[in-house]
């Protein structure tokens, strides 16, 4: 089981902002496709990868790295700080 | 060297005498704020983040800044929740020998915690709320450390 996190408007289009989830996905690519399976709003929230970004254990990573090992992933949208 | 994420208001002018009285061996101190531009029509902002991530990402960039510019201290302070027009969302400061590398420094934070900190602003109107886009503008000023 790995925690997954949503924030800002992949939270709000998935309509939670965390949840774990059983996978057996090699990879962050891996479990997109496992969660765009799920429903129309996983779908939708995950249409177009290009326009998120992914940490894996609070670390930015890309979505073609490995899941081996990793405890926490969150998608959210490109950062706004500062 | 600081980092504060918080919700609550911070008072920059005491944040500044604060961080200078402390960075003995300083020539210089360089600090910027951000605030709540208010623009036509906002009515307020909501700042989210990722509690956890989002400290270890400002501890980071911090050390870079540090690693690469002789500073004698930095601090940054970062709000969230909801922000009323013209309230200060957040603010760095820098002290160094001399004031090239503070300048310098300062603006490699602010470059930095723009696209590299965990933070998303939902501006609200009267027409609703929607989410700042990221510019690609401020993905390129990454380019030029």
């Amino acid at each position: 089981m790995i925690d997954v996190l949503y924030f800002a408007w992949v939270r709000e289009r998935i309509g939670l902002p965390r949840e774990q989830v059983e996978t057996r996905a090699a990879t962050v690519a891996g479990l997109v496709d496992e969660l765009r399976a799920r429903e129309e709003r996983y779908a939708a929230a995950f249409a177009d990868t290009s326009a998120l970004r992914v940490a894996l254990d609070q670390e930015l990573a890309d979505f073609d790295a490995p899941l081996a090992g990793v405890r926490e992933v969150a998608f959210f949208p490109p950062m706004t700080g500062g | 060297m600081g980092v504060r994420v918080q919700a609550a208001p911070f008072d920059q002018g005491a944040e500044i005498a604060a961080f200078t009285a402390a960075a003995a061996g300083a020539g210089a101190v360089v600090s910027f704020t951000g605030i709540v531009r208010p623009d036509h029509g906002l009515t307020g902002m909501e700042i989210e983040h990722y509690p956890g991530m989002t400290e270890k990402a400002i501890r980071s960039i911090l050390d870079q800044a540090v690693r690469r510019w002789s500073l004698v201290d930095g601090l940054v302070v970062h709000r969230y929740g909801l922000l009323a027009p013209g309230e200060a969302i957040m603010m760095v400061a820098t002290a160094a020998p001399h004031r090239g590398d503070a300048f310098a420094a300062a603006e490699f934070l602010m470059d930095y915690l723009k696209s590299r900190a965990p933070f998303w602003k939902k501006e609200s109107r009267d027409g609703g709320a929607t989410w700042v886009a990221a510019r690609e503008a401020d993905e390129d000023a990454l380019k030029r450390w």
